[in-house]
């Protein structure tokens, strides 16, 4: 744990969002639009195994984007290919999302059941 | 506003109208935006590292093995932000710095359930609940597939 992990973390994630930012401030595109387009890329980065590389250097700057769900969908998708073929693509697809989607689910049912909207 | 050039021209009154529009339609603040996008996005980013470190130190993980329940734990945070009608007020500020990283992710999904829990259990929160986030997970998810199939065809 040394402040340039921090440091990276910071510029790197920062300058994630600012990409997103100025997409949607100079074009007509809707969040949703920008987050889908986040994860297809963090996902093609993920194939080419740049984005493994990013997360070695900005650590949490790299993982805390939306794009490094794109990113973990096909490396769990390929790391199960090399091992059972075409079939791991199916199996192996959310191996490493899991985390993510689970918790997504039941934090979500819970503030659900817990609070109400405002107004 | 493009206008079809067919149509016929605009009169006086109509260009000093749109003049005026124009003027008066308020212009984000693109630098300002683009500053808070880059501090809140960088601060929720340093957050997400020290929960990872805080699991790699306390349960002896990997790096890696260490980032899912970091990740767990922003969800958990967007989403309690959001139930308690915060997410809303911090985001109006940090902008895209608050909605890419995952807590954005938490968020949507939390909002989404929310607003439709009104309809039900089953059909309100059960079923919009990923209405926001569902292309998220549906664009991701497609492009895994055809890079995964790439890869186990034609590398492996």
């Amino acid at each position: 744990m040394e402040w340039q992990t921090y440091m990276m973390a910071f510029l790197v994630g920062g300058a994630i969002c600012v990409v997103a930012q100025l997409i949607l401030d100079f074009t007509n595109f809707t969040p949703g639009h920008v987050l889908s387009a986040f994860v297809v890329a963090g996902g093609i980065l993920g194939g080419l195994g740049l984005y493994d590389k990013l997360v070695q250097i900005a650590g949490a700057g790299a993982t805390m984007p939306i794009s490094s769900f794109g990113n973990a969908l096909v490396k769990g998708a390929m790391a199960e290919a090399e091992r059972n073929g075409v079939i791991g693509v199916l199996t192996g697809m959310f191996e490493l999302t899991s985390t993510g989607i689970t918790a997504a689910i039941i934090f979500g049912f819970l503030t659900a059941l817990v609070f109400n909207p405002e107004g | 506003m493009s206008r079809d050039p067919k149509k016929k021209p605009l009169t006086v009154d109509q260009k000093r109208y749109s003049e005026l529009v124009n003027e008066l339609v308020p212009k984000p603040l693109y630098l300002r935006n683009a500053i808070m996008a880059f501090v809140f996005g960088g601060v929720v980013c340093i957050i997400g590292q020290f929960f990872t470190d805080l699991y790699k130190i306390s349960f002896k993980l990997s790096s890696t093995e260490a980032g899912n329940p970091a990740v767990a734990t922003m969800i958990f945070l967007g989403a309690l932000l959001t139930g308690l009608g915060l997410f809303d007020k911090i985001a109006r500020y940090g902008g895209a710095g608050l909605s890419v990283p995952v807590t954005g992710f938490a968020n949507s999904v939390v909002a989404s359930a929310l607003e439709f829990k009104r309809e039900g259990l089953v059909f309100g929160v059960g079923s919009k609940m990923f209405m926001l986030a569902g292309s998220v997970i549906t664009f991701g998810v497609v492009t895994a597939f055809v890079i995964g199939l790439i890869y186990a065809i034609f590398i492996l």
